[in-house]
Formats: structure tokens, C-alpha cells, sequence
């Protein structure tokens, strides 16, 4: 990758950066966040680390970001001012001031890179699934387990306990039961296919007439 | 460029060092021009058959459901004149952009005009530079250089195609969104949930393929469709990825957002869901977006399952018949062959899916979701299991 197109995408990146803490919009802030990693990922593919670029753009910006966008419509995040205590911004500027002045020193103070790192083989994929399934077997099966754990959590936390039968009646939740698919065609215009369970159709019918 | 070698040669006298660097910048210019011919041909060839399949429906369709379909625009009457009947050419090729392209811009009160000018160009780019990586054709060899048909040859190719769908989202979930309409923010959600959905199996059937052609190269995949078995059964993917092609037709039209899968746009329920509020030419892309995804899934159909640019019995030096005849063809006709039938094969399956949009009727989106997550997935994950066992256990080597 030549410098001048490094120095483009960097920049690229860091202005994307700044759009996503500066924005008070969050769907702007969002869309910083997928060029930062879009850029990122144009990066490593200049690199040479052509998979790995090619699959952050995939994973990140393809699937994690666009779930981070129904994560801001189903909370209905809306543009907010800065608002707070005095005392607590003036403690936090000091906390990010002390990070920012940690940080340039970790970055003055390194090694400069001498040699650039082989990559794995020629055949980057292949190399990286031997890698993966060879040297790194453990940490490879230790990850894909807590992933599942993960998945399963998040199943365990939204499913919904069934009610029983009488309070589903109650509530009016329920879905509609085979054999009752039957209905006149002025009722099926009429909308709403949601019936208490445990009601026929011909009860229901009755009772709307 | 012969004219340019000759030049290079009679300099070659007088200043051997100079002329040597002038010919390599002029290799790399040619290289330069040869490149952005092919990214144009393709692209050119895309946008058009986009316009085609437009007319192709409208048209079609009338012809399905028995109606006359349009018939009005006309040039001068040229047409009738000569007692042909109108095809409705000029209506939806010339009319209709015209029509679409000079209506006025409309923005709604209360829109985020950045993102709501934005998305339709979001929506229609990723889709667009999908198409770079697709080979058309086999080599085609002018004077001594050789020619890969194929905009921009990438070891990856698979992986570049997945992230470029994987950004295709933006432009409906983000349009939907900036229009400040709940119709339209209804479109967007279901057009991203659909789409994330989808492109898992999407993904299935890309693994499925990649394990059993042991490449991600799209040329490569190409080849190894060409040759025969039994002497005279074409090696194409559909005999050995059945259940892959199943799952890229679906997942695909999924992707396009069509009948039987148009519940972002169930203009029955949400007017026109994530573009509702869409405008003459913004409206335009979204729907020239519709039509390039339905070109995509039609190439990828293509390359994966039917050979891409391979002619049964077709091979580099001519036709060798399963009959034992053979006919001799020069590069040139066989590399033509190629990308003819290449797009022979696209334009079916495009025409395949706009039947299948007149034929069948649209999902409820509980019954999409349902046949997305616990159909097609699953069905996914033991293909690819499937694949991988047969490739590993008898050692079998596409």
C-alpha cells in the first residue's frame, strides 16, 4: 500500500472516529462507526492481511453494525444535548486528560517496527485454518463454547415463560388454534386473526353477531 | 498497439534506456485502458439488462395475467405505420426514466436530508461493485497478450461478494429511516431483519461451495466446471450442490426483496415500505437496485451451478462432441462463446425469477422469518456438514 493511501485512509478513519463520539444524532454516529471499520478493513487488505479485511468488513460492518442499528430504533434513542453535573464533567475531563497523556507516552516511548511479521503462508486462507486447527485447536473450541453459552443466554433471557391456558385466556394472547382457520370472509377483512384461545370459531362468531 | 511496438522499436536504436522505460509506462497504460474497458463493458452490460428485465416485467407480466400491458409512447407512430404492434419498448425504456428523472424531487418535512438523499446510492453501489469480481468469460488472447475476462481478478473473490452484500443493507435500513414515515421505518426494519437472515444461508451455501470446489477464485470455480462425465455430461454444480443451488435461488430472492419475499415493499400493507417516501430519480435507483440484485443472484445461479461461461463441450481449442466429432474454433469465437453464453444463461434465470414473482403470493413475515431461521439454516449447516464429510472422508477433489 503506497504512503499517500495510507495517510488517506488513516485519516478517513480518525475523522470517522470523531463522528462517532461528536455527533449528537445516533444514527449518525452509527454510520461513523461502519466507515471507521470499513476503512479499517480497506486497510488490512492494503497490508496484505487480505482475509482478515475482507471478513471484518463481513462480520462488523455487514452483521454487527446493523444490529447495533435495531438496537437504537427499538430503544428509540433520541439526539440529546450534553447535560450533566459540573463537578462530574470537570472529573471526567481530568480522568481523559490523564488517559490521553498515558497514552502518547505508551506511543512515544515504543519500539519503532523494524521488520515486518511473515504472513502465515502464501495461501493466506488455507494457512489460516491450519493455524486455527493445529496450534490454536483449544483456544479455537474454548471460543466457539462460550459463544454457545453466550447464544443460549441470550435465548434463556427473551424467551417468554408460557402462561397457562386460562391465563392466555385471560390476557387475550394466544395464536389461533388448528381447525379454526375457518372464518367467514367479512371477519378475516375485519383484521385481527389474534383470538382468546380456548374460544371456538363458532363461538366467536356467535358472539360478534 | 501494434502501431505503438513498431514506434518502440525504431526508438530502440537511439536511446536503448529511455524508450525502455517509455514502453513499460505504455504496457502499464494499455494494462490501465484494458481494465477499465472491461469494469465499463460489465457494468454497461448490467445497467442495461437491469432496463430489459424492467420492460421484461411489465411486459411479461400483462402476457401472464392476460392484460395488454403498456402500449402508449410511441415514436412518430413509425411503428404502427409499418403494422407492428407495440411491444411497449419505448413506453418503459424511454418514457419512464424520462418521466422518473424530470418529477420533482420530493423530501418529506421532518427527513434527514443527508441520509434520505444518501440512501438509494448506498442501497445501489455495493450491489454495482459485486459485479467486479464475476468472470464472464474464459481468456481471450489479442497478438501476445492474454486477457482475463473478469474486471479484477481476486484470490478472495467469494468473500469480496459477501461483504458487498453485507453492506447492501444500509441503503434500505438507512432510507427507510430518514424518510421520517412509519411506513417507511416499517419498510427498513423488515428489509434489514430479512436480509441478515437471509444472507446466513446465503453464507451456507457459499461454504458449501467453496468446500467442495476447494477455492474462493471465481475464475477457478469457472474451470472446474468445464469437461464432462461419462463422456458426455457437462461437470456443472448443480449435480453435486443440488441443495446449494436450492438454498442460493431462495436466499437470493430473498435478497432482492421480490415476491414471494417483498414484505419491505408489501405495497398492500406499507404503500411501498423503506421507499414510500422516494421520489423520480431516488426512486429510480431503488428500484434499479431491485433489478440488480435480481441480475447478481441470476450471475451467481450462473457461475456457481451452470458453468459459468462453459459451453457443454466446449474447450479452449474447439467443440469435441460427445459423438467423437470435432470442431476447430480460434481463440477469439470460443472466448465470444463464452460470455454469450454466459449471459444466455443469466438472462434465464432472470427471467425465471420474474415468473416466479407473477406466480406465487407473498409471505407473511412471521412465515419468511420461520422459513429463513428454521428452513433454510438448519438445512444449510447439514449441507455444508454433509459436504465437508464426503470431501474429507473419500477424499473426493472437484
Amino acid at each position: 500500500m503506497p504512503l499517500w493511501l495510507f495517510l488517506f485512509l488513516a485519516a478517513l478513519a480518525v475523522i470517522a472516529a470523531l463522528g462517532v463520539i461528536l455527533q449528537a444524532n445516533t444514527v449518525h454516529c452509527l454510520l461513523g462507526l461502519a466507515i471507521n471499520l470499513l476503512t479499517v478493513g480497506i486497510m488490512y487488505i492494503g497490508l496484505g492481511a487480505v482475509t482478515v479485511g475482507f471478513l471484518q468488513i463481513i462480520i462488523y460492518v455487514g452483521a454487527i453494525l446493523v444490529l447495533f442499528l435495531f438496537v437504537i430504533w427499538l430503544l428509540n434513542l433520541q439526539a440529546e444535548g450534553f447535560t450533566g453535573y459540573l463537578g462530574l464533567k470537570v472529573l471526567v475531563a481530568i480522568g481523559t486528560a490523564a488517559f490521553a497523556a498515558e497514552l502518547a507516552l505508551i506511543f512515544l516511548s515504543a519500539p519503532r517496527i523494524s521488520k515486518v511479521v511473515a504472513p502465515l503462508s502464501q495461501d493466506s486462507i488455507s494457512g489460516l485454518g491450519h493455524a486455527l486447527f493445529s496450534d490454536y485447536l483449544i483456544a479455537f473450541e474454548v471460543t466457539s463454547a462460550l459463544l454457545l453459552a453466550a447464544i443460549v443466554g441470550a435465548i434463556g433471557l427473551a424467551r417468554r415463560v408460557p402462561l397457562s391456558v386460562d391465563e392466555t385466556a385471560r390476557s387475550g394472547v394466544g395464536g389461533r388454534r388448528l381447525g379454526e382457520t375457518e372464518q367467514s370472509p367479512e371477519q378475516t377483512a375485519g383484521g385481527t386473526s389474534v383470538r382468546p384461545r380456548g374460544i371456538t370459531g363458532r363461538e366467536l362468531d356467535a358472539t360478534v353477531n | 498497439m501494434a502501431a505503438h511496438s513498431e514506434a518502440g522499436q525504431r526508438e530502440a536504436n537511439n536511446e536503448p534506456a529511455q524508450t525502455r522505460a517509455l514502453a513499460l509506462r505504455l504496457i502499464v497504460l494499455i494494462d490501465l485502458v484494458i481494465g477499465a474497458l472491461k469494469a465499463l463493458v460489465i457494468i454497461l452490460l448490467v445497467l442495461n439488462l437491469t432496463a430489459v428485465l424492467l420492460w421484461f416485467e411489465r411486459k411479461g407480466s400483462a402476457l401472464i395475467q392476460d392484460r395488454i400491458g403498456a402500449n402508449r409512447a410511441a415514436l412518430f407512430g413509425v411503428g404502427r405505420r409499418i403494422g407492428l404492434p407495440n411491444l411497449g419498448l419505448v413506453n418503459t425504456l424511454m418514457a419512464d426514466p424520462l418521466k422518473l428523472f424530470t418529477k420533482e424531487d420530493f423530501v418529506p418535512e421532518g427527513a434527514d436530508h443527508f441520509l434520505h438523499g444518501l440512501a438509494p446510492f448506498l442501497a445501489l453501489f455495493p450491489i454495482l461493485i459485486a459485479f467486479a469480481v464475476v468472470p464472464i468469460g474464459d481468456v481471450l488472447k489479442i497478438g501476445t497478450r492474454t486477457i482475463n475476462l473478469q474486471a479484477a481478478h481476486l484470490d478472495v473473490a467469494a468473500l469480496y461478494l459477501l461483504a458487498a452484500l453485507g453492506i447492501s443493507v444500509y441503503g434500505l435500513a438507512l432510507g427507510g429511516w430518514a424518510s421520517n414515515s412509519r411506513w417507511s421505518l416499517l419498510g427498513g426494519i423488515r428489509a434489514s431483519a430479512q436480509m441478515i437472515s437471509y444472507e446466513l444461508a446465503l453464507g451456507l451455501a457459499f461454504l458449501s461451495l467453496i468446500v467442495t470446489y476447494g477455492t474462493l477464485d471465481l475464475q477457478e470455480i469457472s474451470h472446474a466446471q468445464g469437461g464432462v462425465w461419462f463422456g458426455w455430461l457437462p461437470r456443472w454444480g448443480i449435480l453435486i450442490q443440488p441443495v446449494s443451488f436450492l438454498l442460493l435461488l431462495t436466499a437470493g430472492m430473498a435478497e432482492s426483496k421480490r415476491v414471494p419475499f417483498d414484505v419491505p415493499e408489501a405495497e398492500s400493507e406499507l404503500v411501498a415500505g423503506y421507499y414510500t417516501e422516494y421520489s423520480g430519480g431516488k426512486q429510480a435507483v431503488f428500484m434499479m437496485t431491485d433489478f440488480a440484485e435480481v441480475v447478481l443472484t441470476a450471475v451467481l445461479i450462473t457461475l456457481f451451478f451452470f458453468g459459468g461461461w462453459q459451453v457443454p463441450w466446449l474447450y479452449r481449442d474447439g467443440f469435441h462432441f460427445p459423438n467423437g466429432a470435432f470442431l476447430r474454433m480460434p481463440n477469439y469465437v470460443v472466448a465470444i462463446l463464452g460470455v454469450v453464453a454466459f449471459w444466455l444463461k443469466t438472462v434465464f434465470f432472470c427471467a425465471f425469477q420474474i415468473l416466479v414473482r407473477w406466480t406465487l403470493p407473498r409471505f407473511r413475515y412471521d412465515q419468511l422469518m420461520r422459513f429463513g431461521w428454521k428452513g433454510l439454516l438448519p438445512l444449510g449447516l447439514l449441507n455444508l456438514m454433509v459436504t465437508a464429510l464426503v470431501v474429507v472422508l473419500m477424499g473426493v477433489k472437484y
